[in-house]
């Protein structure tokens, strides 16, 4: 049973993470999902002191907070100050994470927070976390209610805000020109990774979330020409590196989190290799066979 | 005639620098229009004022007669091609659909009709056989028919296109304008960016002169002259002997040439 809750969750972190880094792949911003799980720490630093517990939902929802004030910051140093999208990404959290670190220094005292087990979780502890209802009844661990809500979410978000998502993202200045607001898809988008992340770093750790946001986006992106099956073939990835993951895990009887970021490392080295259209040894192969000359197009 | 843009004292300025100064113009519709100018002389900040993609620091634009909030939906941009990334995961025809969406109908299902208007489109241009091609698998100035495509398919009455024949070889540049001329008959205005100026003056019915300040705005024949010419491209030699040669070819009767035998 375990092992069902195990892949059960990084298998919904996948999707999610998958099918928004897929935009944010295309939009060249895939390390904001590396920038928000560092930027986070004052907001859980500061949900702590307000609330004197360490119960999770304070602090998820200053970490939340600080997602989104971390994607407002990168598009101000972009947009405004005109610096390039990776130095604005690495400005910002770099700084506010060590906000993070002042403030947990001052309060050196009051806080009794160790970041890898108040934000960057275990998912192998995933199955002890249970959630109990009041007569006493156990629904089964608790992350994968919380993940598989947020996994709706997203659904709802691509699904009917394709061709929103879709357009700005394209070409953003045509989109303007039809009237159609790009800072708004801009920030649903980065909300929903913002909530996504923290959410995801609490239950599975923020390594395979990146890994997840980044690596099966990347490797769909190299086997296909179109966004829904990108989409598609991302989310069928997910799984496969989760379940691989998992066993891998097992076998090496080492760290989950870990062995998944790895498999779906994997994946994408073999995309690398045999992609039909750009795979090196494809192209290798292809070479061998002397071209013919084919009708173009008027 | 009425008058389907026209801007008053417009200035736009990036970083304080200005890039167009109190341009004042105003072009008719049902034209073919032509905006000129050297390198880094204003023109696409021209089309982005015009389609509220930048802020005027003074003045303002109306398209219509009204601004440009009421008539969105009459108004087609093609934006210079640079624009996008072309290695993007789309194909032609999902690009050339785009010329469908609107902003109130983003949500729901594109219609039969949206579909059939956009193939019809890409025939247009000559691109209907590319159309399950992904995009970075076009030569550019198959990509930039594309882009054209999709302008047509959003059926406007207006339409602003920037360097649409930036690569396009000839016989496709002849195709297309082809096209634009049987729109103007339909009654469409069209406003270009063009930069050839050998075949400028055969295109056009109405020219923008610019270079940060408006230098000339009127009828082709009274616009193409070497004087304005000089003003908007400043006195080189090589450039201002060549107008001499087109102001004289000018007069012509160079227009009632087709396209056919235009010399390339
Ligand atoms: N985003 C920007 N920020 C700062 N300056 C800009 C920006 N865009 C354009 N400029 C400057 O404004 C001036 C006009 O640019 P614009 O793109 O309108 O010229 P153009 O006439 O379209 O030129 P081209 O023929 O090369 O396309 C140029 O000097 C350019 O350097
Ligand atoms: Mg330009």
């Amino acid at each position: 049973m375990n092992a069902f809750w195990i892949i059960l969750t990084g298998a919904l972190v996948a999707t999610s993470c998958g099918l928004l880094g897929t935009f944010l792949i295309l939009r060249k911003m895939a390390m904001v999902g590396d920038a928000i799980s560092h930027a986070v720490l004052p907001g859980i630093v500061i949900a702590y002191l307000l609330s004197e517990s360490r119960d999770v939902l304070p602090m998820l929802i200053g970490a939340a907070a600080l997602g989104v004030l971390t994607t407002f910051m990168i598009e101000f140093l972009y947009q405004k100050a005109r610096l390039q999208i990776d130095a604005s990404i690495g400005i910002t959290f770099t700084w506010l994470f060590a906000m993070g670190i002042i403030l947990i220094s001052l309060y050196a005292g009051q806080v009794d927070l160790d970041q890898d087990c108040v934000l960057y979780g275990e998912i192998a502890y995933v199955p002890l976390d249970l959630w109990i209802t009041e007569s006493g009844r156990s629904m089964g661990p608790r992350p994968v209610w919380i993940l598989g809500g947020v996994l709706l979410l997203i659904l709802l978000l691509i699904i009917v805000g394709y061709r929103g998502l879709k357009i700005t993202t394209f070409n953003p200045e045509y989109a303007a020109a039809v009237g159609i607001s790009t800072v708004f898809w801009h920030y649903l988008l980065m909300s929903a990774v913002s909530v996504t992340t923290v959410v995801a770093f609490e239950s599975v750790g923020a390594i395979l979330v990146v890994a997840f946001l980044i690596v099966p986006p990347a490797t769909a992106y190299l086997l296909t020409e179109k966004l829904q099956q990108m989409l598609l073939l991302t989310v069928g990835l997910g799984l496969l590196t989760a379940v691989s993951g998992y066993y891998l895990a097992v076998w090496i009887d080492g760290s989950v989190a870990g062995a998944m970021a790895v498999t779906s490392g994997v994946f994408l080295l073999l995309a690398v290799l045999f992609s039909p259209s750009t795979g090196v040894l494809t192209q290798r192969f292809r070479s061998r066979y002397p071209l013919r000359v084919t009708e173009t197009g008027k | 005639m009425k008058t389907a843009i026209e801007t008053h004292n417009l200035t736009v300025a990036y970083n304080r620098r200005p890039v167009l100064w109190d341009i004042d113009f105003q072009v008719p519709e049902g034209q073919l229009i032509g905006v000129l100018g050297p390198n880094g002389s204003g023109k696409t900040t021209l089309l982005k004022s015009v389609m509220g993609l930048v802020q005027p620091s003074s003045g303002y634009v109306r398209l219509f007669g009204q601004s440009l909030d009421e008539v969105r939906s009459r108004i087609s941009y093609v934006p210079q091609r640079e624009s996008v990334d072309w290695n993007f995961p789309i194909s032609v025809r999902e690009v050339a659909l785009m010329g469908r969406y609107r902003k109130d109908k983003l949500l729901g299902r594109l219609s039969r009709e949206d579909h059939r208007l956009a193939d019809e489109a890409l025939e247009k241009v000559g691109m209907l056989p590319f159309a399950d091609r992904q995009i970075a698998q076009l030569s550019g100035g198959q990509q930039q028919r594309v882009f054209v495509a999709r302008a047509l398919a959003q059926q406007a009455d207006l339409y602003l296109m920037d360097e649409p024949f930036a690569g396009v070889d000839a016989a496709s540049e002849e195709a297309i304008l082809t096209l634009l001329q049987d729109m103007k008959q339909a009654g469409k205005t069209v406003l270009i960016v063009h930069h050839d100026l050998h075949t400028a003056h055969q295109f056009f019915d109405w020219m923008v002169l610019l270079n940060t300040r408006l230098i000339k705005c009127g009828p082709t024949p009274a616009v193409f002259t070497t004087e304005y010419l000089r003003q908007a491209y400043g006195g080189q030699l090589t450039i201002l002997s060549q107008v001499a040669d087109l102001v004289k070819a000018r007069d012509f009767p160079v227009r009632e040439r087709s396209f056919k035998d235009q010399p390339k």
